[in-house]
């Protein structure tokens, strides 16, 4: 029996696959109307491939929702479109120049990054489609505020997260109990850490927007980052922009989205660069870098 | 070629769940960022943040217990709210780690991070010995069916690195710890603040023979953890696509909860009782001829039997207990207490059924560990062993034997809040040996 044992062992891949399985079956299960949060990122891809494998050979029962803030980086707007067009998967796109249009949102003058904005437009679209659970990519070690949510995340009426109430979670049980109004984020890869995403995405053999890969770009050095130049960030008087080869290793909205210098060509290389890297990735995203608590704080809004 | 083994290696990686237990001044939050730090994980950025943030605490020390304690009011208060998860790696495996607060809600918290674990770090103060604490964290361990205990006796740097000191935490500890139910117990003298015996041998306790505390997380053997005598697949979903390629496909999809199925054993479904013949063990990447737990896999069989969310398919032979009278230890984790003439929700598995607390058989004293058998409620944070009665037998195992068919929660039908963790205990008079006809409708 012992040497059996041993052949009966998972990696640790293959162990955070199977609980992302499960979870995305109980979500299937428990909820009337869910909703896959879809943008196209490498988090999001890796969790329409789990939610492939969860079904199969049926398809996935929700359909996908992707919150546009107007400020992408068009490769990513690309890929979103085209990988579920190959799914032949329902993409709703909500976009927040609608929601801005609508007065849904509300910028405020000097604000650059649109990231307050997608709060209330996916709100928005989660009450217009009446949608009761979205599935989302977010990772616990992406951020310390991130640490402590659980993988059934509760939001009140207002789309809140209270994170010193929230529902203990144990086991491999998950409580996804709602009064109307109320709805659930869902977040399979919760234990999954940026160096398993990459190492599923080889594995998988998984296709990316190219913006992850090295490219040559125009950007500009800007708050010890460097950042893409585009229409939406204007240079300032002093600044120089420069062309080098970059790539991004997150992605948020093009204007606050850091570029890291880069050759990396391939998965492989990026999983040799991150295993070498010495900054996280949210190191690279300057809405995180405002306060210690900023992801805190839009989270408590109901960001993703 | 190097560096091709070196991938293959990285795909070979073991997880492994721990949990940490230890009051505020243990240096539990230390422990960790310790870990964390000295395994080089953690970033510039992280630290860049923490040296930022080194004001609000006000010493003027990079604090290590700042990397874990994620949310403002902690930060400001120096305290630990709620269970955080972290992540590490190293070349040989990777560790998931629930740290646990060690004051507010503390049973609520340390539950919920033991719940999967492999192994829990209880950390004792080398000036404090073995305290009341140290064998609440460890009851709690043990009943919650962690394998592996790892006792760390911190700030061995404050008793000078006294063999003596040690050897006596050592023996107290085992005096009652033999009649915990744990079997592996190890021990380890550590200085987290310092460094010593955490992933770096310390020059200072040469008289110490073990692993680092590192060492051993990433050696402790885990294989056996599971259960792989049993097979049971609670089911979860029922996939039938109905489409022209995959006409009649019904494959019933869950995570194995214990035991391992190969194509063409003969299976029984319950509650129903009726047996059947896997078909097939159906995955996204082809069929399969085995598969054990924890996998997901969706399971087909030879006859068209009525299953469906809930249900439980398990092997012949094996046959769990069915029944809608159980004994469960509660773990009470909300502000209102047991209510023995309320009805609740409990999900067990995929399964989800109401329930009534009929008695309350005996409440533990946390502190003395000692048994107050005239309680009759449970408040927030207390244990007790209750008898339960369902509206719909369930089909369980001890939580002793099978920690994944022997748990459930219960949920609150007003506020849908988690109210408590249970655990299975075994029937007292043990039934003869259920059989599948005994079963059959």
């Amino acid at each position: 029996m012992e040497t059996d044992i041993e052949t009966y062992t998972l990696t640790h891949l293959q162990a955070l696959e199977s609980e992302a399985i499960h979870i995305m079956r109980e979500v299937a299960a428990e909820f009337e109307r869910p909703v896959l949060l879809f943008s196209g990122g490498k988090d999001s891809i890796c969790l329409l491939r789990l939610a492939e494998k969860a079904f199969h050979p049926g398809r996935f029962p929700f359909p996908l929702l992707n919150i546009d803030t107007g400020h992408n980086f068009p490769e990513l707007i690309d890929f979103r479109d085209r990988r579920a067009a190959e799914l032949k998967a329902k993409l709703i796109v909500r976009t927040v120049e609608d929601a801005i249009r609508d007065g849904i949102a509300q910028p405020v003058p000097g604000e650059t990054s649109r990231n307050r904005l997608q709060i209330p437009t996916l709100l928005a679209a989660l009450e217009e489609f009446r949608f009761d659970c979205a599935i989302g990519g977010a990772r616990r070690d992406e951020e310390k505020a991130r640490a402590k949510e659980r993988i059934f995340s509760f939001r009140d009426a207002f789309g809140q997260w209270d994170p010193k109430n929230q529902r203990p979670e144990l086991w491999n049980i998950y409580n996804g109990r709602l009064h109307p109004g109320e709805n659930m984020r869902v977040f399979p890869l919760s234990n999954w850490t940026e160096m398993d995403v990459w190492q599923y995405i080889a594995h998988e053999q998984l296709d990316l927007p190219t913006i992850y890969f090295t490219h040559e770009r125009e950007v500009v050095r800007r708050d010890n980052q460097w950042l893409p130049v585009s229409d939406l960030l204007p240079l300032k008087k002093n600044e120089t922009p420069e062309t080098l080869r970059v790539r991004v290793r997150t992605i948020g909205d093009i204007s606050c989205t850091g570029c890291i210098e880069s050759e990396a060509n391939s998965v492989q290389d990026i999983i040799d660069e991150i295993a070498a890297a010495r900054v996280t990735e949210r190191g690279s995203r300057a809405d995180d870098k405002r306060s210690e608590a900023a992801m805190e704080d839009r989270k408590k809004e109901g960001y993703f | 070629m190097v560096a091709e083994a070196q991938r293959v290696d990285k795909d070979r990686v073991e997880l492994l769940r721990f949990t940490t237990a230890g009051s505020v001044d243990d240096g539990k939050s230390t422990l960790i960022g310790r870990l964390l730090h000295d395994s080089k994980s953690i970033f510039e950025d992280q630290m860049e943040a923490l040296q930022r943030s080194t004001d609000l605490t006000g010493g003027g020390e990079v604090n290590l217990a700042n990397l874990t304690d994620g949310l403002r009011a902690e930060r400001e208060q120096g305290i630990t709210i709620d269970v955080a998860y972290r992540y590490f790696a190293t070349p040989r495996r990777k560790f998931i780690v629930a740290d646990t607060p060690g004051h507010v809600q503390y049973t609520r918290n340390m539950v919920t991070g033991a719940s999967t674990a492999n192994l829990a770090i209880i950390l004792i103060d080398a000036r404090k010995g073995v305290i009341e604490q140290t064998r609440r964290h460890s009851y709690l361990s043990t009943l919650l069916g962690i394998p592996h205990l790892l006792v760390c006796v911190n700030k061995m740097d404050l008793v000078d690195y006294k063999e003596e000191v040690f050897t006596a935490i050592e023996q107290d500890f085992a005096d009652f710890g033999t009649r915990l139910q744990t079997q592996d117990i190890t021990f380890i003298p550590v200085s987290a603040l310092k460094g010593d015996n955490i992933v770096e041998r310390s020059a200072h306790t040469d008289w110490y023979q073990g692993p680092t505390l590192l060492n051993h997380l990433e050696e402790v053997y885990i294989a056996n953890d599971r259960n792989l005598v049993e097979g049971r697949l609670p089911v979860q979903y029922v996939i039938r696509p109905q489409t022209p390629e995959h006409p009649d496909f019904r494959g019933f999809a869950g995570q194995i909860a214990s035991g391992v199925f190969h194509v063409g054993d003969e299976v029984v479904a319950l509650p129903s009782g009726l047996a059947s013949r896997i078909t097939s063990l159906h995955t996204y990447e082809g069929d399969l001829e085995t598969a054990y737990a924890p996998m997901s896999v969706a399971m087909t069989l030879a006859d068209e039997i009525d299953i469906s969310r809930g249900d439980m398919i398990v092997q012949k032979g094996h046959l769990p207990h069915m029944d809608s009278q159980v004994d469960a230890m509660l773990c009470w984790m909300d502000e209102q207490a047991l209510n023995p003439a309320r009805k609740y929700l409990l999900k067990h598995n995929t399964h989800t059924v109401r329930c009534m607390v009929r008695k309350v058989q005996h409440r533990v004293d946390i502190e003395t560990l000692q048994y107050d058998t005239e309680a009759t409620t449970l408040s927030l944070n207390e244990i007790g062993r209750c008898t339960l009665k369902t509206t719909v037998p369930l089909i369980f195992d001890a939580y002793s034997r099978n920690r994944q068919t022997g748990s459930f929660i219960l949920v609150d039908e007003v506020t849908h809040r988690t109210v408590a963790a249970g655990l299975i205990q075994e029937p007292e008079v043990e039934p003869p040996s259920p059989q599948a006809e005994e079963y059959a409708i």
